[in-house]
């Protein structure tokens, strides 16, 4: 469904494209050795390249080239051979080289897709203009002190991939697709963690409002920043509702960087006008051109992992899955994974409906992961075998999952310690109903003069009676056998 | 190609260079003087070349993902502004 804002000349359409920072997964930085790893102590991790002594020397790490190309070939973009690093000029305190190495003209990665998925249903193609590596500035802390900024350097040179789209984004919803879609993506490969609480992914969002109907590009308002997928969506709506009440009243619309306030939820300008920023990019002299080896480039094709979207399609295929569930397996690998091992050579419907149901709803209650799970992926199949077999209702089944949770136990073990095996025998089935309904001649009698819905009443008393151990199944037909006596 | 002083007065600006009002004509000047200069390369013909960011004639090297760098706050902080505090270089507060 298109998504507008009414205004009060008419309908706007929302033009949005996202550049997102994904920082790379390595052990070393893009440009030095100095280690990459979160939390560290204040600049423990800082080399004097990082730091911007004089007289340093850039050399590119393999892995950070590989993973960008890796993440590349996931996005089905093209893999430019030669890429060019520049210098983007700008003085910040937490950038000590006064540039920050970067790819302009040239980038790593050209234009690739990415398929989002709508809640409605629907899919939708958005392009991918470019990927190209850069080098991650320090971080401030604004908060330590009265007159003082801090400043820790120990994210200074870590290699981001910026990943940029095509304004291709109509709707807050499309956006947070996006970003969960990319996020999926590069998990799946492995080239970036996704924790966008850490900083590993962060979004800046490019919006501009134009009448419905046209096609017109108007000025766009950069958003800086946003760490969160909510807060994205919040900001984009907000900073278009701005833009249609500017022109409503007749103003115009500065292309400018603004900043989202997620405690006020709005958007404000961030640099003022007569700091308009000139990067003055140039090519770095101190790197050479990266030239790829196209048989790199061929292997890292060859070790891609099956992604989100193929996953998802197999999930609809191979298992008889809808479009919804398969999307909410595959959206994690683990939880991909998880499900195939529950759902091999076994009943994928029911496989699929115990682990997002119950075993997801697990995971809630206890805060645990699918990585870490408290219910093996081999007990929850073995817990479906018992239900196949007959020897667990589903109810019953149920009462089990509990209790394999509280215990840890594999469910064979609590059916023989518990005693919860289903009661299948017609005898034992049929002497619990006759004793219900010899304790009932009313009700029996209401029954038999055709009150139907008391049925239910009575199936419950059986199962009551049999400790809930009765086959549900057996005991309906059994009931009405009983009744037309 | 000739700089203005409101040009020359930007540039400054960009580089953080302090350029009082009365050298501006002068180095406008002495700026518009190396960019003649340079301009001659457009003269020459470069039909086919292929855009060169490099005189070497060679590609990057690589290094491995290792960790051989780092863990010397005190080397990195030893000449922080105003010393480091608890660990941290500090600067005037910018907050935007």
């Amino acid at each position: 469904m298109t998504y507008l804002i009414e205004g009060e000349t008419g309908e706007w359409e929302l033009v949005i494209g996202l550049e997102v920072h994904a920082q790379v997964v390595s052990n070393a930085k893009l440009f030095s050795g100095a280690a990459t790893r979160f939390g560290a102590e204040p600049n423990s991790q800082v080399s004097f390249i990082d730091a911007g002594f004089p007289g340093m020397l850039p050399v590119i790490n393999r892995v950070c080239v590989e993973q960008a190309v890796r993440t590349g070939l996931g996005l089905k973009a093209k893999i430019n051979l030669t890429s060019v690093f520049a210098r983007k000029n700008y003085f910040y305190a937490d950038l000590p080289q006064g540039y920050q190495i970067s790819q302009y003209e040239q980038p790593i990665v050209g234009n690739g897709t990415l398929t989002i998925d709508l809640a409605d249903g629907t899919s939708k193609v958005i392009g991918i203009e470019r990927l190209h590596l850069e080098q991650d500035a320090g971080k401030s802390m604004h908060d330590q002190h009265p007159t003082r900024s801090y400043i820790d350097l120990n994210r200074s040179g870590v290699a981001l991939m910026e990943i940029v789209s095509k304004p291709d984004l109509r709707s807050p919803e499309e956006a947070g697709a996006y970003i969960a879609k990319l996020r999926s993506i590069l998990r799946y490969l492995g080239t970036c963690d996704g924790n966008m609480q850490e900083g590993s992914l962060r979004c800046d969002a490019n919006v501009s409002v134009r009448p419905k109907g046209s096609d017109e590009l108007r000025t766009r308002c950069e958003i800086k920043n946003v760490n969160s997928i909510r807060f994205v969506q919040q900001a984009i709506e907000y900073e278009a509702r701005r833009h249609v009440e500017v022109y409503e009243s007749g103003g115009t619309i500065d292309q400018e960087t603004r900043l989202f306030d997620s405690s006020k939820g709005e958007t404000r300008s961030m640099r003022s006008k007569e700091h308009a920023h000139d990067y003055r990019y140039f090519p770095d002299p101190d790197l050479l051109p990266l030239v790829l080896d196209p048989a790199m480039v061929e292997e890292i094709g060859r070790s891609l992992p099956e992604l989100p979207d193929e996953k998802k399609d197999r999930f609809v295929h191979e298992y008889g899955l809808s479009a919804y569930d398969a999307g909410v397996l595959v959206a994690e690998q683990a939880s991909a994974d998880f499900f195939e091992t529950v759902a091999k050579g076994r009943d994928s419907k029911l496989a699929a409906n115990w682990v997002m149901g119950d075993f997801f709803g697990a995971l809630n209650a206890t805060g645990r992961t699918v990585e870490d799970p408290p219910v093996s992926a081999a007990d929850l199949g073995a817990l479906i075998d018992l239900i196949k077999d007959g020897t667990l209702s589903g109810r019953l089944a149920k009462d089990v999952f509990a209790l394999m949770l509280e215990t840890g136990k594999a469910p064979a073990v609590l059916v023989e310690e518990k005693g919860l095996r289903q009661v299948t025998d017609t005898s034992a089935i049929e002497a619990a109903i006759d004793q219900v309904m010899a304790a009932n001649p009313d009700k029996v009698a209401e029954i038999k003069g055709g009150k139907d819905k008391l049925m239910g009443w009575f199936v419950g008393q059986v199962m009551k009676a049999t400790q809930g151990k009765a086959n549900p199944a057996m005991v309906n037909e059994l009931l009405a056998n009983k009744m037309k006596d | 190609m000739s700089l203005d002083r409101t040009t020359v007065r930007a540039i400054a600006n960009l580089a953080r260079i302090a350029v009082p009002d009365e050298d501006l004509d002068h180095l406008a000047g002495e700026l518009s003087n190396i960019l003649t200069f340079v301009e001659d390369l457009s003269s020459a013909d470069t039909d086919g070349i292929e855009p060169m960011s490099s005189v070497a004639a060679m590609s990057l090297p690589m290094r491995d993902d290792v960790v051989t760098d780092g863990g010397y706050a005190d080397k990195v902080l030893a000449n922080a502004p105003g010393g480091a505090t608890e660990g941290f270089f500090t600067v005037p507060k910018v907050v935007e």
